[in-house]
């Protein structure tokens, strides 16, 4: 009887994304880069929003969050990570990040291997990062295989768009992969798209460098209807990367880390190439990234180019969480004479709408525009700044849970002597 | 690659608090130590203070590094010393004024965790000088001989970091990974030109995985923690044999290693313990009672929290992030709250780095963590959260006395910030260190280049 009672409280109970939730009175970010509204309202239905800003109607029957004081914005889009990937990056059994010993590599897809249970998963959602790019890491080749968009949900279903692009190593890494040298990288880039193009007829060669699986998943990639995420630092390597086009015109390219971008800026711009940069690399930490300095985002974004923050070889699997501070950062160069900064409109922009659009699904994620998935993150300050934090996360239109195990830990150690039991006990 | 060197790279130093009981009974031990017939200072700094001016900034909110708030102040050095703060009243004549309105004074940054110069930029396989990976004991080393002065780092750690003054360690490869030095954070050609006067020595020491993985993985002890902790323990079984021939007077055989270890059960050698997990850190406390020597400061110290009476009541510092985690199993416990946590438990508090990158906002990851706390209800003024950056770092680093706040007498390290040092929208305005101008945000000339930029692309950008 119990049972059958629950069973049909399910039943009746509305979907929690289906709910009409109005969250009236707060500071509202849309994220395309428009400036904050006063006083904004935020009606999500459906698991869509239905509309945000000034004036607002607010449907009968909806819900009311009360938002007064707290700023309102569309969940943190993290634009290049590895999250969900990752368990404990030591710990090599809990990361699929790459796989030097497989014989594939374009073909590996990650989409299967997200796991919603890793610690980042619930670490990044309860400090309101909602999506993320996720991308394989390059084990054995210059092609390390198939990125998805992925939502930080507490549910069993994190993948947003499966095989969203390919990822290849450029630069001073793929050139190692490709056996010791850039002219041997671009050998194994032109030798692979060949054989894409013929494994797009049916035609596979005895002597074909790639495995079967492998040149049929570059097939999208020739024919551009599958992005290709290039990584490459130097202006030189950005414009080895940008004159692929010339050979391969359909190419949809996108760069990632690009340290330099800003000295050939305008480059990037013409190709009409999206990018997305590390935010503050400031140190010639190796000979691809001499010219690195933390105004490269704000030079390429003046010379026009469409550039998000990405997060390449920094901790990517778990520490999406420091988006917002590196969107600050780069507010807080407006300050420094001679530097290049963004206003804080667009460095927020740099953290939602656009990696989102760089990604191909601006439409779906990454602001408060009408239509949008329902990722809402209601503040107790300015998402940017440092002493912020989360108070409110939806994904979905669903009320996401701000535990994790970093919490339960905070509290379980909140007084750390023991008491009447062990700590153990204290749950 | 990269995350083979961050995590030996990483995580490395231990240090004592010196409470004052602690600095009586270690003055008594080293006075009571014999006279050694060796030059305990072989590489001495021969750092100057560059030339200064008599300076007032003023209108300033001051932090003054050891916990109090002073608005609308004036600052006023000399001579490379601080003389004091003062608030109402015109400016004293005979100085440079510095107009702060709007902006902020603090101590300069102290960063007691770096490997720049033995892991400099650019990060090449011939620039990797922090770990002697050929041996876990090997206390004889020092990382002074591996400092390349030409790295980078320093100039980012500077200009964009405020930071005056940083200790450098050898890696955590190693259970005993040999001597750190304590460095002025200005150019010079040799480390000893960088070396800062009258610091004593630290011995950087390693707990957990990464010395039982290095050494394990080749067959070598010690391949578990049981095998650190034996390893350790007849080393300063060792060291204490040693320590007793010298104190008697006997003849021994020169040993570099021992000499480094019987330093520090002499007191005149700080520990610097690389320690992330709670129970580790419980076991090095007991180990140095076993053999009579005290903890500085347990590095990385992820679990602190776990155990902060236990750091209070034994007086060791916790150099943490603020929110570094899950890199390492032994880094998976790691919260947000660590710092915060340390501090209300009236242990003592470090903001530190380990990070080429990190180095540059410790304000940042300081103004993290005190955000973090408060929302658990841990009320902490931003003025006091200062000290987990200078003053706690300085007194860990036996240099308390000399830099670190703004009291006076002390150097006149300070950094006038753009605005308020805990917002993300502040960067350093100017730096003096030991009175002297070394940094200046309105003037490229201000901004140092290390050798290895010139001529090469992006030399004197603002980084």
């Amino acid at each position: 009887m119990k049972r059958f009672l629950l069973g049909c409280a399910a039943l009746i109970a509305l979907p929690a994304s289906a709910q009409t939730i109005a969250i009236t009175g707060g500071k509202v970010i849309i994220g395309d880069g428009s400036a904050p509204v006063e006083n904004g309202t935020v009606v999500i239905s459906n698991g869509r929003v239905v509309a945000a800003g000034a004036g607002v109607a607010i449907p009968a029957g909806a819900e009311r969050v009360d938002a007064s004081g707290k700023w309102v914005t569309p969940g943190i889009v993290a634009g290049f990570t590895r999250m969900g990937l990752v368990g404990v990056d030591a710990v090599d059994p809990s990361n699929d990040t790459e796989a030097r010993n497989s014989p594939f590599n374009a073909s590996l897809d990650m989409a299967p291997a997200i796991n919603p249970d890793v610690a980042a998963m619930a670490v990044n959602r309860a400090a309101g990062v909602t999506r993320a790019i996720v991308s394989p890491d390059a084990g054995n080749a210059i092609f390390a295989g198939q990125g998805a968009v992925i939502d930080t949900g507490s549910d069993l279903n994190p993948v947003t768009k499966a095989k969203a692009f390919q990822f290849v190593e450029f630069g001073e890494t793929g050139a190692r992969l490709a056996g010791g040298s850039r002219p041997a990288l671009i050998a194994a880039f032109k030798t692979a798209l060949g054989e894409a193009s013929e494994a797009a007829k049916g035609i596979f060669r005895d002597d074909a460098m790639l495995k079967r699986a492998d040149a049929l998943a570059l097939v999208p990639v020739v024919n551009g209807t599958m992005k290709l995420f290039v990584h490459a630092e130097s202006a030189p390597d950005i414009l080895m990367v940008l004159a692929l086009k010339k050979d391969y015109p359909a190419l949809s390219l996108v760069l990632v880390g690009a340290t330099e971008g800003w000295r050939v800026g305008p480059q990037i711009a013409a190709a009409k190439v999206g990018v997305l940069a590390s935010a503050l690399n400031d140190l010639p930490d190796s000979f691809e990234q001499l010219a690195a300095t933390q105004s490269n985002i704000g030079r390429m974004k003046k010379a026009g180019v469409e550039v998000a923050i990405g997060m390449i070889n920094d901790n990517e699997a778990r520490q999406a969480q420091l988006s917002m501070q590196y969107a600050g950062n780069l507010v807080a160069l407006n300050k420094v004479p001679g530097a290049t900064g963004l206003s804080w409109d667009q460095a927020f922009a740099t953290i939602s709408s656009v990696p989102a659009d760089i990604a191909g699904l601006g439409g779906e994620i990454g602001s408060l525009r009408a239509g949008r998935k329902a990722d809402v993150v209601i503040w107790d300050g300015d998402p940017l700044e440092l002493t912020s934090g989360v108070q409110a996360v939806w994904i979905d239109g669903v009320k996401q849970s701000l535990v994790s195990r970093q919490t339960r830990l905070r509290d379980r150690y909140a007084n750390p002597t023991e008491g009447a039991l062990p700590n153990a006990y204290d749950r | 690659m990269q995350l083979t060197k961050f995590l030996i790279g990483t995580a490395v130093a231990l240090a004592t608090v010196t409470s004052p009981v602690a600095a009586k009974k270690k003055d008594k031990e080293a006075a009571s130590a014999p006279k050694s017939s060796f030059n305990k200072d072989p590489y001495p700094s021969t750092y100057q203070p560059y030339a200064s001016v008599p300076t007032a900034v003023t209108n300033v909110i001051v932090y003054d590094g050891e916990g109090a708030k002073f608005q609308n102040a004036t600052v006023y050095f000399r001579d490379g010393k601080v003389e004091g703060i003062e608030t109402g009243g015109a400016v004293k004549d005979g100085y440079t004024v510095i107009d702060g309105t709007g902006k902020w004074v603090t101590p300069g940054i102290i960063d007691i965790h770096s490997h720049l110069g033995d892991y400099p930029s650019p990060g090449v396989d011939a620039h990797s000088d922090g770990n002697e990976a050929t041996g876990a004991v090997r206390p004889e080393v020092w990382a002074e001989h591996s400092v390349w002065p030409q790295d980078p780092g320093f100039s980012r750690a500077l200009a964009n970091g405020g930071v005056t003054a940083l200790q450098i360690l050898p890696g955590s490869a190693n259970l005993f990974g040999g001597r750190s030095v304590t460095i002025k954070n200005v150019y010079a050609r040799n480390v000893q030109g960088m070396k800062f006067p009258g610091a004593p020595y630290g011995l950087k020491m390693a707990c957990g995985e990464n010395p039982k993985r290095v050494y394990g993985s080749k067959g070598q002890m010690p391949q578990t923690r049981m095998g650190n902790m034996a390893v350790n323990r007849q080393t300063w079984a060792r060291a204490a044999e040693y320590k007793r021939k010298l104190d008697k007077g006997e003849n021994v055989t020169r040993d570099l290693a021992m000499e480094t270890l019987a330093g520090v059960l002499s007191g005149e050698i700080l520990v610097h313990n690389h320690c992330y997990r709670a129970d580790e850190m419980s076991l090095v406390i007991d180990m140095a009672k076993e053999f009579g020597y005290k903890v500085s400061t347990f590095h990385h110290a992820v679990e602190s929290y776990k155990i902060a009476d236990l750091l209070a009541k034994e007086g060791i510092c916790s150099a943490m992030w603020a929110d570094w985690w899950g890199f390492k199993m032994e880094s998976y416990d790691a919260i947000n709250e660590n710092i915060p946590m340390v501090f209300k438990a009236n242990a003592c508090t470090i903001v530190h780095s380990d990070d080429a990158n990190g180095i540059q906002r410790l304000n940042q990851e300081a103004a993290k963590a005190a955000g973090d706390g408060r929302r658990m209800g841990i009320e902490v003024p931003d003025e006091v959260v200062w000290t987990w950056l200078s003053y706690n770092p300085a007194k860990a680093l036996g240099i308390g006395d000399k830099t670190g706040s703004l009291k006076p007498g002390k150097m006149a390290d300070i950094v006038l910030w753009n605005g308020n040092p805990l917002s993300v929208y502040t960067r350093p305005d100017k730096v003096w260190i030991d009175g002297a101008l070394m940094y200046d945000a309105a003037n490229p000339k201000m901004r140092p280049v290390a050798d290895f930029e010139l001529g090469q692309p992006g030399e004197g950008d603002v980084k």
